[in-house]
């Protein structure tokens, strides 16, 4: 199957001007907010702070002179500056939000408070860990939980997020290949894979081989034999895969992949649709990141930050990265040193401190409250909520590999959108006037123009049947030649169509004093 | 279940309306050996006050920093944050939304994004900064790796001043990657020749400023000396607030400066999540990593903001990718710019002011313990303290009297005997005149 290159329209067409101009330019409850580099000022200040005590500087003459440039607000302004930006936001709080592969699901705000908990918030990573004993019961108790859920021997959670725990598990992998005094230069990676995989392998100088999808969307045992061979170091495979599928044949290529003496990395960015219900350990698995901020919870936050423990195999376990906890007698202690560990041998270090640990808290929190049972139940609303989605659609939009029961997210095509005249940007860009957050968009890439929805088990019967009535008319409206309606949208958000191209030729990327903006706008 | 909206009544119309009698057909493609039956083997749903409870059982077997005076840093500092700053990120349209790949419905993220690199570039005075990374010392490691693909060379030499965290962290990466490292012996009193260690094969030269033991380096002459061998300086902050008072290290020489930006916005949270600031010169921005925010105008020619440049992204260029990093750290960037508002250049300055003048008084106070000395001719709020004997056990017998009194050197470099009567000090905005002499007291009786 090919990919799909041609990527999306990064240029707005013409508008046309549907609302009345106001004076100030705002629309009601959408306010016009200035930057606070031209609303700020640098004399002005939203804390109050002592004078400084008398001493002799010991800067060594480094002292800084002259304006850093940072404005400041006080506090009333800040808080109205912030607030009125966040109103420019989708959240999922205020609406369903289907972003495949990403998992938008509802964060509870027991999570919150629970990380706010002096006692986990106001901790340093470098007190004396006789101080910290209860934090470093929490991530045993936690790494515990996913060894659990995921079958699996040990785990690494310093990871930042889902593309570190990547960059971990591959590390780990090449140790191990390197402590046989194995040479292996190539890793197989999907082409349906996240974008991550591939980049991942290449970082750490592999060179990247792709295997090809099955006309059914799916990635063959036999595909991935004749690919197989002496150099090869590992496959990446995510599972469920990008396309929304249970990999049917990954016992199987698990079993090929260890007999050529390679290792098996499994993209745990769709383990939501699966926890309680298979582990990953069970399949042949030998790593798998887990994103606490998608399966357990933990809040996007505009992007970020994540946190990506990834489970590892009996193989892999010995290559572990440092810190991680050991217990002895009464107390935990970290192993933060090559020289303090003991019976392993870590890759190394993956970056200071001792992961996310908010993040731990979080996913802990929500394990808690949801329980073995709440768990599975969550994972089995999810695929139901897809599938439900699935069959609400499937006689308008198209599916690219037939219809077929999905997991936890359902992935449509543009083969329905042919000779209307309206691309999938379009439509995605219709459903923010409908007051929706788009699917994810044109990916996987192995598809022409995906939709990739993932409605999550967060969204009740009542959500999914105004979700699939609205996605509906607009297909609909679509079919009947209703073009503009497309073009033009969105017409109802706080901005129309922005010009990307326009952003990427004439990169501006801080904001500059000036006269230049002025004349931009002219 | 509190959290899920279906009930078993819409659980049951629904699997009619998919056409299945189960669930579990919908699993048909699993092999059906490895269909889990029982639940997994962990506890069973819990209400929200039970759940409060075992978390804050926990939580109690912890010593909070603000319980007791405080003085631990290296590379994570003790800050007051405004109330506000936590107040507004937990907004709901901040806290849950995502990144912002529809633009047009996320220009609260889009915008705070553009005034956090606005905030960071003029910080350390360079031309751009990114949308965050996922702290200072993967940002330092990402600083080296992009370093090789400018100069196209594969070296990076590591002063003995760089935290030894985050050298491993470069180490890692760079042994992996096929990337030779040259790492200086740690270098307590800055006295380090780095200079003449840069060869022609030389990417990059990577110093931390204030170094980690707190030593404050004029960087020209390092960055001149790079310069000379077509090397780049990185240096690396680990104390934002520094530079409300030092030098910016764009002032100096450098072609990227990373920093861990926790200590404006953001709590010590046992080390994460915190957030990585990333800065260089205008003609090195298609080499950098993570995600950029840039201004563009609709299709009414209204200002907004975009991601942009993603053709250096994993979505995009995949293998050939300037990094694989997708998520950031966006909150915590949140927190940082605006804790930053509300500083504004007046507030940053005298936060950066009252840390020096504390962190004076203390090394003084410390200086006066008989047997102690403190090592730096200069600092700005962390210094690093000589005591007779072994400074881990120090430390253990401070906090036995309930004082944080700092991080021995040895808990980073353990096995090394030239540096395991060193403490790390620091000193902040939030350590009153009581705190500096009950540490100078609680010192005293120790030794």
């Amino acid at each position: 199957m090919a990919m799909n290159s041609s990527g999306r329209p990064t240029t707005p067409g013409t508008a046309t001007t549907g609302t009345a101009a106001t004076f100030t330019g705002n629309r009601a409850l959408d306010h016009e907010e200035a930057l606070i580099f031209e609303s700020g000022a640098l004399s002005k200040t939203g804390v109050d702070l002592p004078e400084p005590k008398q001493h002799k500087s010991r800067l060594g003459g480094l002292e800084r002179s002259g304006d850093i440039g940072l404005p400041g607000l006080t506090e009333p302004e800040t808080l109205r500056h912030y607030v009125r930006l966040s109103r420019k936001n989708y959240a999922i709080d205020s609406g369903l939000y289907p972003l495949g592969s990403c998992t938008m699901k509802h964060n509870a705000r027991l999570n919150e408070k629970m990380a706010r908990l002096p006692g986990f918030g106001d901790i340093h990573p470098l007190q004396p860990q006789s101080t910290v004993q209860g934090a470093l019961q929490l991530m045993e108790i936690l790494a515990g939980y996913l060894l659990e859920l995921t079958g699996m021997h040990s785990i690494a959670m310093s990871p930042k997020a889902g593309a570190h725990g990547e960059l971990c598990g591959m590390l780990a992998i090449k140790a191990a290949h390197e402590a046989k005094g194995a040479q292996r230069s190539v890793v197989l990676v999907p082409e349906s894979a996240h974008g991550t995989n591939p980049a991942t392998a290449a970082f750490m100088g592999y060179t990247v081989k792709t295997i090809p999808a099955r006309d059914d969307g799916t990635v063959s045992v036999d595909a991935v034999k004749s690919a197989l061979g002496p150099d090869v170091a590992a496959i990446m495979l995510t599972n469920p895969n990008t396309c929304g599928l249970f990999e049917p044949e990954v016992v199987a290529i698990a079993a090929a992949v260890h007999a050529a003496g390679a290792y098996f990395y499994c993209d745990g960015a769709n383990f939501n649709a699966i926890v309680g219900k298979v582990r990953p350990g069970d399949l042949g698995i030998d790593a798998m990141h887990i994103n606490l901020h998608k399966t357990f919870s933990t809040p996007h936050g505009g992007g970020g930050p994540g946190s990506g423990p990834v489970v590892l195999s009996k193989a892999l376990s010995p290559f572990a990265p440092l810190p991680y906890v050991v217990k002895d007698k009464a107390a935990y202690r970290l192993i933060e040193t090559a020289t303090a560990a003991t019976g392993t041998h870590p890759f190394g270090r993956l970056t200071a401190f001792h992961g996310q640990m908010g993040m731990y808290v979080r996913a802990l929190t929500y394990m808690l409250s949801h329980g073995s049972d709440g768990m599975r139940q969550a994972s089995e609303d999810a695929v139901l909520n897809a599938n439900y989605i699935r069959v609400g659609l499937r006689d308008i939009f198209s599916q690219p590999f037939g219809d077929q029961a999905c997991m936890h997210e359902v992935l449509f095509d543009d083969a329905w959108l042919k000779d209307t005249g309206v691309t999938t940007l379009d439509f995605a860009k219709a459903m923010i006037d409908e007051g929706y957050h788009p699917m994810t968009m044109y990916f996987p890439l192995v598809v022409h123009g995906a939709m990739l929805i993932e409605p999550t088990e967060s969204e009740s019967k009542q959500s999914l049947d105004l979700f699939i009535a609205t996605l509906r008319t607009l297909a609909m409206a679509a079919k009947d030649g209703d073009v503009e309606r497309f073009k033009q949208a969105p017409q109802f958000a706080p901005r129309r169509r922005l010009d990307e191209t326009k952003a990427a030729r004439e990169p501006r990327l801080t904001w500059k004093a000036s006269t230049e903006h002025k004349e931009a706008a002219e | 279940m509190r959290y899920l909206p279906l009930q078993a009544d819409d659980r049951r119309a629904m699997l009619a309306k998919v056409g299945v009698t189960s669930v579990d057909e919908l699993f048909a493609a699993v092999p059906k050996a490895k269909l889990l039956r029982a639940l997994p083997n962990l506890p069973k749903a819990k209400g929200e006050l039970e759940v409060e409870r075992e978390l804050g059982r926990l939580a109690a077997r912890n010593t909070p920093a603000a319980s007791v005076p405080f003085f631990v840093g290296a590379g994570a500092y003790c800050h007051h944050v405004p109330a506000s700053v936590d107040h507004l990120i937990q907004r709901s349209e901040f806290l849950t939304s995502y990144t912002p790949y529809q633009p047009e419905i996320t220009q609260g993220t889009l915008q705070y994004l553009f005034e956090f690199q606005t905030q960071v570039a003029r910080l350390t005075a360079m031309d751009v900064a990114n949308a965050s990374m996922y702290d200072g010392s993967t940002g330092a490691a990402e600083a080296v790796l992009m370093a090789h693909r400018i100069t196209r060379r594969k070296k990076a030499v590591i002063s003995g001043g760089l935290h030894p965290q985050y050298a491993d962290v470069i180490a890692t990466l760079s042994k992996y990657s096929g990337a030779a490292v040259h790492a200086l012996a740690p270098d307590p009193q800055a006295r380090e020749t780095i200079a003449t260690t840069i060869d022609a094969e030389t990417s990059c030269v990577v110093v931390q400023y204030p170094d980690v033991f707190g030593n404050i380096r004029d960087l020209r002459p390092i960055a001149d000396a790079a310069h000379a061998k077509g090397a780049l300086l990185v240096v690396v902050v680990t104390e934002i607030v520094a530079l409300g008072a030092l030098r910016a290290p764009g002032d100096m020489g450098a072609d990227i400066v990373v920093a861990e930006g926790q200590s404006i916005g953001n709590g010590l949270t046992f080390g994460g999540p915190y957030v990585g600031l990333f800065a260089t010169r205008e003609k090195y921005v298609r080499q950098m990593p993570g995600r950029l925010c840039g201004e563009t105008v609709d299709a009414e020619g209204r200002r907004g903001f975009v991601l942009t440049l993603s053709t250096r992204e994993q979505h995009i260029r995949r293998e050939k990718a300037t990094s694989n990093i997708c998520t950031n750290s966006g909150l915590c960037a949140l927190a940082f710019t605006i804790h930053m508002t509300l500083l504004g250049e007046t507030g940053l300055k005298r936060l950066a002011a009252i840390n020096h003048a504390n962190a004076c008084d203390l090394a003084d106070r410390l200086a006066g313990v008989k047997g102690v000395s403190v090592l730096n001719d200069t600092f700005f709020n962390e210094f690093t303290l000589r005591v007779p004997g072994d400074a881990a056990a120090v430390i253990e017998q401070l906090a036995a009297k309930g004082i944080m009194g700092g991080v021995p050197v040895s808990r980073l470099l353990p096995g090394d005997k030239a540096v395991a009567d060193l403490i790390l000090v620091a000193a902040t905005e939030i350590n009153t005149d009581d705190d500096r002499a009950a540490y100078a007291a609680a010192l005293k009786e120790v030794l």
